[in-house]
């Protein structure tokens, strides 16, 4: 899977601190030295991997394979020439990254635009709209997020590939999608696997609008639909924000659902970059160029978001 | 440049797709009236994500599940041979041995990290810079943070300068380097990939967990201190037992997240070195040497050990569900 991981399973309630005055905070501040000792400790351990692939992908090669990269505070040689070689080199041995830096968007930018669609509409469907059998619909959905989606993988294939579905050819000789095409294929497994996760986060922030707005609204003679665009849509932007931003890390991030869906001419950036320490896996100075191509832009989504992701997070279940 | 134009075509075919499906939806949505235009809407809002979940993961999934009693290409039935091949080649029993090493290490690590951390920087000046140091690597795709501990972990022979981190620090307290990764004496190197599952989990359950020791009431921890309780004693007998259900799903999300890990074994040793585990190996087997049937059952088996979990969570669901 991904690095990021949503909490896939109901979450307790968590509150706000309540504020607190100047004594109480005064007081929390003096506390014993060891405990910033062993806090700053594990900050640094934390760090440090990353800290040194970054200062190393600006090393130049030889110095990259025979000192440390410690050594760069004795000694500073700087280069850009690692992340010139795996962005633009010709060669197709040192990366060639900037293409699939393209690809990782062309991946990326419909796999998080589908599933919120269609999951906005079934989480408001599940928590405001009347039918039989909805409680169950909806628990079976939650269920659904646990399923691996490795039990999805070799039939999804067969559907594309042979028009399956069952075991029953459906489509004879299969959707005949090539090359750059093959992203299809990828959008569709990711919105498929997405859902569950998307409809649930989504139905817990709109079965929490207060019933009378949705009543008021109804009285005056407002359709489902109508409700759902002015009123609804609005209201939960905040959680439609912290969804889109898992699903564009997890997208990103992925490795499996690019290795299998998609072909070589639009893999993502992940699929290149494991091909490369694997192929090239001595060749630290394209690898830590291509780590860091490749992790830059979660990086800064994920910096410049960090309060909406961390909400998305704590709203895994916030009050069922 | 061709392809690159070819590139954004298929980008702009899907983009075009979306918008002319919302604006469908949008279109269609408000026709009929009364009781049928209700209907049609309930219809209109599910089907899609109801079709995509059916034709994407339910009948797939069922599929796989049939597919663990075929052989290599889905033809014969084999029966139980696949299970009797998962319990008994010497190859996946490593797998599931190396499995049954990720699932227990990595929460309990992972969490009692997180756990620390949360309780450490709790409330104090930095906190927010202090929680992101930590919290990173929840940003960094396995692949990238595969990259960056195979350096870590990287091997010069003796005498020669080390560049990876580990080594470096062994040989400065006079030890030899050693091939980190290659090395399975006492599964080490399962135990240097865990930790890197868990240098990227600890994060998560710190961040949950924080939140959650901020809920802790106040007037609870003032009345434990004017009792004269120390920092150790209020931490065990108010703060665990006060955020036990958060721990419970801080667990719970990282045992599901490491039975599935597949991309930090994948692109650190490939699985070699007895370091496979079992979504690695169904990788393997399915997909490069095309045997669907003992892909599937890998599947099928990986799938069977998050099942309590699900009826675990359905339950709790249902209460919250009748509290509300």
């Amino acid at each position: 899977m991904t690095t990021t991981t949503p909490p896939i399973v109901v979450a307790p309630t968590v509150t706000e601190p309540p504020p607190r005055s100047r004594a109480a905070r005064a007081r929390r501040n003096l506390r014993s030295p060891w405990a910033s000792i062993a806090a700053l400790a594990i900050a640094v351990l934390w760090t440090i991997p990353t800290f040194g692939l970054f200062v190393s992908s600006f090393r130049p090669e030889d110095q990259i394979k025979t000192t440390g990269w410690w050594t760069f505070f004795r000694d500073p040689q700087f280069t850009l020439a690692n992340y010139d070689e795996v962005l633009f080199s010709a060669s197709s041995n040192s990366g060639q990254l900037a293409e699939y830096f393209v690809n990782s968007f062309v991946i990326t930018i419909p796999a998080v635009i589908f599933p919120l669609l269609f999951a906005t509409l079934a989480a408001y469907a599940l928590a405001w709209m009347e039918f039989p059998g909805r409680d169950w619909m909806f628990v079976g959905i939650f269920a659904l997020q646990i399923v691996p989606i490795q039990m999805a993988l070799i039939p999804l294939l067969r559907f594309f590939n042979l028009g399956e579905i069952g075991g029953v050819e459906i489509i004879p000789g299969g959707f005949q999608l090539d090359d750059e095409w093959t992203a299809i294929r990828v959008w569709f497994a990711h919105t498929a696997f997405a859902l569950p996760l998307a409809i649930f986060l989504l139905h817990n922030f709109m079965s929490e609008l207060p019933r009378s707005l949705m009543e008021a609204a109804r009285v005056d003679g407002a359709s489902h639909a109508r409700i759902f665009r002015s009123i609804v849509l609005p209201l939960v932007t905040p959680a439609i924000a912290a969804f889109a931003i898992f699903q564009f890390l997890w997208v990103w991030n992925d490795l499996l659902v690019g290795l299998i869906f998609a072909s070589t001419d639009i893999s993502p950036l992940t699929v290149r970059v494991a091909e490369l320490q694997g192929s090239r896996g001595q060749e630290w100075q394209r690898l830590t160029a291509g780590a860091f191509v490749a992790i830059i832009v979660p990086l800064i989504v994920f910096l410049g978001l960090q309060r909406y992701f961390v909400r998305g997070l704590l709203a895994g279940g916030l009050k069922g | 440049m061709e392809n690159l134009a070819t590139k954004l075509t298929v980008l702009g075919v899907g983009v075009l797709a979306w918008i002319v499906v919302t604006v469908l939806i949008v279109a269609v949505s408000d026709l009929g009236r009364g009781r049928g235009r209700e209907r049609w809407q309930i219809f209109l809002f599910l089907s899609p994500a109801v079709l995509l979940l059916l034709m994407g993961l339910i009948i797939p999934a069922i599929r796989t599940t049939v597919l663990a009693f075929f052989g290599a290409d889905s033809t014969e039935f084999v029966g139980l041979d696949n299970f009797a091949w998962m319990f008994t080649a010497p190859d996946a029993l490593i797998t599931l041995r190396n499995t049954a090493i990720w699932v227990i290490v990595t929460p309990i690590v992972s969490t009692a990290v997180g756990l620390l951390y949360a309780v450490l920087i709790d409330r104090t000046r930095g906190e927010s810079i202090a929680k992101t140091f930590v919290f990173l690597p929840m940003a960094i795709s396995f692949v990238g943070a595969g990259i960056i501990w195979r350096f870590v972990y990287a091997f010069r022979p003796e005498g020669a300068e080390q560049i990876g981190l580990a080594n470096q620090v062994i040989t400065v307290f006079g030890g030899s380097p050693l091939q980190l990764l290659n090395n399975d004496r006492l599964a080490l190197n399962t135990f240097l990939l865990i930790a890197v599952m868990i240098w990227v989990q600890a994060g998560f359950a710190m961040v949950i967990l924080s939140a959650a020791i901020k809920g802790v009431p106040d007037d609870i921890v003032e009345a434990a201190k004017i009792d004269g309780t120390g920092p150790s004693q209020r931490f065990f007998y108010i703060t665990l037992p006060s955020i036990r259900p958060a721990l419970v799903v801080v667990i719970a999300t990282i045992t599901i997240t490491t039975l599935k890990v597949f991309d930090i074994v994948r692109t650190m040793t490939g699985g070699n070195f007895n370091t496979s585990v079992v979504a690695n190996e169904l990788y393997v087997q399915a997909f490069v040497q095309a045997n669907v049937g003992q892909g599937a059952v890998l599947a099928l088996f990986l799938f069977i050990l998050v099942l309590p979990l699900v009826f675990y969570q359905v339950r709790l669901l249902r209460q919250q569900q009748e509290i509300r």
